[in-house]
């Protein structure tokens, strides 16, 4: 109770008199009735998330950061548009963009005066009554990102979010992106999220992807927050018919990291790759859950997840697929693998199937392991010292995520990051 | 044996076979020759029963009666034998449990006693000498990781053990290298009689070097648009079926 | 196959649904300490045996019913229930000739390989109906090599020691609802325990029957293998037919010390309920063992019964190079639901562990396989591999799988493997073009794809799980 109270009262000190007063108080009044989930929920067996709501948050304000340092942050050679938030405040002034007269690239809060309604509309819808973290981050909403792209259009360049938080505060910030992407159109959108002080802060995420008709959407994500940050993130994927969504998902950084992956495949046709690469450290816990939804036939869903532990770290991987009783001709593939590289590590990892329909191709998988010995033995044997050997192997264990990875420079460039990470 | 007339048959609404005429006398090869969606295959799994296909109109009489009344099981136990194209897997079930449970559940529809598991060991190990397969082979599960080679060996086994009076073979040539297409050309010469009939369903000529056919009939257009003896077959090697084609063509 | 055909089959009746008509003895309807009191009385038990059985119905009140399986079934009224029900005729009896003529019919029906003449000769029988074990065969030869096999309440009379010392020691009564209320009010069940050094000569079998209505049955057995020994343990179970739900909550306990070995196969037959959903049996049982050193326990299932089967047996790897095995086919038709699976915690060096699960759906039935792989810190080069397949039969059924793998040690290795796929029409194409049935061509496949679990079976075992499968799988396909 009191801790729902803390979050309660900061949202009555925000006092925010924006267009979303309304969805804001509804979104409020319905965190109240809600109760945060505990480890006897099915779905939060693995991760405890009272270190995170116990905690007192102050809502941060503006810091600054240098050009340089967002530079750096830029994955690969070509950015088109960059959003820059520090501490999940929107600074103009680092970011550029390009707009067409089309494309609506912006941060909520300005989108919000240009398009008000059409903003408004779309909070409204994609905040999940349901879900306490969906109705509070409605609730404290501060900024985030609304890209709209219409028909027709090929969006060449990468969007870029850059979000940096930089604080000595313990400071709370609930960001919701929303992305919708019109019929025949491509974007492809690269989310990093880099940290300076290493304080503990908590990024409170959603993000909405709306893919229509024979779309296609990259969705590259990068999360190096704070060792001492705690990250909850909502992806809610819809699909419409002939579209492809592909997500890269990696998480080096945090204590606690939980991603809510939740794609709606509503019509035939529809491609959807979910993939993941997690490393962890020290006493991190990274927790990836997944929930694809086929409603009718001939879709396809791919699912890889591997994660490399160490230390005291925890992965956690919770994947479900759900086959309905229409989704015929359906292939659903899943795999989870994972290395643990310390004795303290851990994995509980959970891969389901649920399956209504009887013409379909479902597998899942899950191994835990070691690096392979035998393969380590042979790169030994043929004069490749240890370390190397390792990390030969580790880097072909990771590689089969990032290869997903359209753009070779963006590739290149996550594959250095990841392997610097060790 | 066998009487087509003015057979039309149609897969999901779309019209394959338009009138053909075909008729099959015991102790006769027939082989099916023409271009590719002529409709040969139609012809093979129309035969054998296979429920997506339509027939809108025509007859087909075997042995005197109307086989287009009888179930898939009855056309078999009543010596229709179908050689597959694509002969399908079915893990865990060995070859020997299939023989034996196919053979009994023939014997039993034609009265006759049930065999032992012990006979029908001995009755299939004669007849594997026929396609040069071992035990080995018979204790693998029916057509699972078989190579393409193995699987048509299979099916001329299966045509050896459970017996048959009309076979219709449906391309058991394609994808065969030489040696492999050898040995199941010879295992089929074995298997010919003056009791019994083949249709050899082909697109290539090749298959009837080994197997020699007493009739070639040309299928063009879900019809049979020109019938000959083996000289056909020789003459469509050469020629192409640009010929026929235009034939067919003024024809019409 | 004609659609007329098709309905024939569908409407085909549970073989064994017959109901004999035994002289029975009840207790009144309900459950409460007095009805505890009165079981224990019944069985003339030692003092502290009442007490464990309160300890039990104590705690279990404190208890709620479970509610994380993936089934559904309108809410038990434990009160309504039967907790006793006692074939009449309770003394001793002398040889198998003096039994119950009736009782001897119905085991005859079942097939029950009670006289030595029967087809099953060679195997030891310990045959329980309705809660009580009426009769134990081969009972002098096991006895020669020190092997006891009898009735539970036998043992707790000749061996109450080992009783006392084994009793909850694998599944405490406080371990879940139904164990807990099996603890409380368990009638009767079997014991066996296969001395140091022993290999059992033969298979030792047990035969469950719910024969009265309204009963529920709370067997509980409990299998202690000494070290070195050997043994395989068979159990069959029927019921007849119904119209209301019946429970049968059990318990197993296997002790495995250092290198014996368990082999524990079910052919789990209980009435299914009708076409409709009607009536059937609540199979809500807990089976666990444990390992001590380089000990092996292997539990084989086939479930075709039940309208609601709730059940994993699990295996406590305990000891250092211990295995531990779980091979089971479930087939639900229907309206049955099937939440099933296993549980393997590694606790253990060099343990190893083999899951392999083969779910059947027809019908508008439910199937979920649900299985646990622990791999505590302590066990270093822990194995598994597990494999859970299922195959759908018609489009309104539905198949789950919920593994869990709880992996906490780096030497661990952890391979999970789950497929699902249908019976092909290409495949009975195939079939009839080469004669076979569309019924037996079914039963081909679907026997092709138990394979690897009905191999796990004794002999004759296998030939009635083949039998049940293809009854159960009867109608599935239009």
């Amino acid at each position: 109770m009191k801790t729902k109270q803390h979050f309660i009262s900061i949202f009555d000190e925000m006092a925010n008199e924006d267009a979303l007063k309304d969805i804001r108080k509804q979104a409020i009044d319905t965190f109240s009735q809600l109760e945060f989930p505990t480890r006897r929920h099915e779905e939060w067996k693995y991760t405890n998330i009272n270190p995170i709501i116990q905690k007192s948050y102050t809502v941060e304000e503006n810091c600054s950061v240098s050009q340089e340092t967002i530079d750096g942050y830029i994955l690969g050679e070509t950015p088109g548009n960059i959003l820059v938030f520090v501490n999940g405040i929107f600074n103009e002034e680092l970011s550029h963009i390009e707009n067409s007269e089309e494309i609506i690239v912006s941060n909520v809060k300005g989108a919000l005066q240009k398009h008000g309604e059409k903003v408004t509309q779309f909070v409204e819808n994609t905040t999940d009554k349901e879900q306490i973290f969906s109705v509070l981050n409605t609730a404290l909403l501060q900024d985030g990102v609304f890209i709209q792209v219409p028909k027709n259009k090929v969006v060449e360049k990468p969007i870029f979010v850059v979000n940096v938080s930089d604080s000595e505060q313990q400071f709370i910030h609930n960001a919701k992106n929303i992305i919708d992407v019109g019929e025949n159109s491509q974007v492809n959108i690269v989310e990093t999220y880099r940290h300076g002080k290493d304080s503990a802060y908590f990024n409170n995420i959603t993000t909405d992807v709306f893919v229509a008709a024979n779309a296609h959407v990259q969705h590259v994500r990068l999360q190096m927050e704070s060792k001492k940050a705690y990250q909850i993130t909502t992806l809610n994927i819809r699909q419409q018919k002939d579209s492809t969504y592909t997500s890269v998902s990696v998480d080096l950084g945090g204590a606690i990291v939980r991603n809510n992956i939740n794609v709606d495949l509503q019509d035939s046709n529809i491609e959807s790759n979910l993939y993941g690469l997690y490393l962890g450290k020290d006493e991190q816990l990274i927790d990836n859950h997944t929930f694809i939804d086929h409603a009718k036939p001939h879709c396809n869903s791919n699912e890889l997840y591997k994660g490399i532990l160490d230390d005291k770290a925890r992965g956690v991987f919770n994947g479900k697929v759900l086959v309905r009783q229409d989704a015929q001709k359906t292939n659903a593939f899943q795999s989870n693998q994972n290395i643990l590289l310390s004795d303290n590590a851990g994995v509980d990892t959970k891969p389901q199937l649920e399956i209504f329909a009887d013409d379909v191709k479902c597998s899942h998988g899950a191994t835990v392991g070691e690096l392979d010995e035998g393969a380590m033995f042979y790169l030994r044997a043929r004069g490749i010292g240890e370390k190397e050997a390792h990390s030969l192997l580790r880097q072909a264990f990771v590689g089969e995520v990032l290869e997903f990875v359209k753009q070779d420079s963006l590739r290149e460039k996550l594959e250095e990051i990841v392997m610097s990470h060790f | 044996m066998l009487k087509i007339k003015n057979l039309h048959v149609s897969v999901e609404g779309n019209e394959i076979l338009r009138g053909l005429n075909l008729e099959i006398n015991k102790g006769e090869v027939h082989a099916i020759m023409g271009p590719n969606g002529s409709g040969k295959s139609t012809l093979a799994n129309v035969l054998a029963g296979k429920e997506d296909y339509e027939v809108t109109a025509g007859e087909i009489i075997y042995k005197g009666e109307d086989l287009l009344e009888m179930s898939i099981e009855d056309r078999s136990r009543e010596g229709i034998f179908m050689a597959f194209q694509y002969p399908v897997e079915i893990p865990g079930v060995s070859m020997i449990n299939f023989l034996k449970t196919a053979l009994n559940a023939n014997r039993e529809y034609h009265e006759q006693k049930k065999m032992s598991a012990r006979e029908i060991l001995k009755l299939v190990r004669e007849k594997a000498k026929l396609v040069e397969v071992d035990d080995e082979f018979l204790r693998r599960a029916v057509n699972e990781g078989f190579s393409g080679g193995e699987k048509k060996r299979n099916e001329i086994l299966q045509m050896a053990v459970l017996g048959f009076q009309l076979a219709v073979l449906d391309e058991t040539d394609s994808g065969l290298d030489i040696d492999a297409l050898r040995i199941v050309s010879e295992g089929i010469n074995q298997l010919r009689g003056e009791d019994n009939a083949f249709v050899v369903v082909t697109h290539y000529q090749r298959l009837l070097d080994h197997i020699v056919p007493d009739f070639v009939h040309v299928l063009y257009n879900g019809a049979i648009v020109k019938s000959g003896d083996k000289n056909l077959a020789l003459e469509l090697e050469k020629e192409g079926y640009a010929w026929i084609k235009e034939e067919a063509a003024a024809a019409s | 196959m004609s659609k007329q055909q098709i309905e024939e089959l569908a409407t085909r009746e549970y073989k064994y649904g017959f109901h004999s008509d035994i002289d029975t003895e009840i207790a009144p309807k309900g459950l409460s300490e007095d009805i505890v009191r009165l079981i224990s009385e019944k069985k003339q038990e030692p003092e502290w045996m009442l007490e464990w059985r309160l300890k039990a119905f104590r705690h279990w009140q404190t208890m709620t019913e479970p509610t994380w399986p993936n089934v559904k079934y309108p809410p038990i009224d434990y009160q309504e229930a039967y907790y006793y029900a006692a074939p009449k005729q309770q003394k001793a009896l002398e040889s198998l000739d003096e039994l119950d003529p009736k009782i001897k019919e119905t085991f005859d029906k079942l097939g029950i390989p009670l006289l030595e003449q029967k087809r099953l000769a060679g195997v030891a029988v310990d045959a329980v109906i309705d809660s009580v074990s009426v009769t134990t065969t081969f009972k002098e030869q096991l006895a020669e090599k020190g092997i006891i096999f009898c009735s539970f309440s036998e043992a707790l009379q000749e061996h109450p020691d080992l009783i006392k010392k084994y009793i909850g020691s694998v599944v405490p009564h406080t371990d879940n609802y139904f164990a807990a209320l099996n603890s409380a009010v368990f009638s009767d069940g079997s014991f066996c325990y296969i001395p140091k050094g022993v290999r059992c000569p033969m298979d030792l079998s047990t035969y469950f029957r719910i024969n009265t209505p309204n009963t529920g049955q709370f067997e509980r057995t409990l299998i202690i293998a000494e070290e070195g020994s050997y043994v395989s343990y068979l159990e069959g179970c029927t019921a007849p037919r119904f119209a209301d739900n019946q429970l049968h909550a059990a318990v197993v306990e296997i002790i495995a010390h250092e290198s014996a070995e368990v082999k524990y196969s079910t052919v789990q037959n209980w009435y299914p309920g009708d076409e409709n959903g009607v009536g059937g049996i609540y199979n809500f049982v807990t089976k666990r063992g444990i390992c001590h050193r380089s000990a092996k326990i292997s539990w084989t299932q086939v479930e075709t019964g039940s309208a609601i089967t709730w059940k994993y047996p699990s295996v406590i790897l305990k000891g250092d190079n211990s295995v531990g095995e779980f091979y089971s086919v479930a087939v639900t038709n229907n309206y049955q639901q099937a939440d099933t699976g296993t549980k393997m915690i590694h606790l253990g060096k060099n343990t190893k562990s083999t899951i392999v699960s083969k779910g059947i759906s027809a019908g508008k039935s439910h199937n979920s396989y649900r299985g646990l792989v622990k791999v505590a810190k302590s066990a270093d080069k822990a194995r598994n591999f597990s494999q859970c397949d299922s195959l759908l039969i018609g489009d309104r059924c539905g198949a789950h799988t919920f593994p869990y793998l709880e992996i906490h040690n780096k030497g661990a290795k952890i391979e999970h493997e789950a497929t699902t796929s249908k019976v092909g029409e290409d495949q009975l194409f195939y079939c009839a073009q080469r004669g076979i049935e569309m019924e037996d061509a079914i039963a081909l496949i679907v026997n092709g794809y138990c394979k690897e679990v009905l191999e796990e079976l004794p002999v004759e075992f296998a030939l009635e799980a083949q039998q049940l499968l293809k009854i159960s799988l009867e109608g599935s396909v239009g």
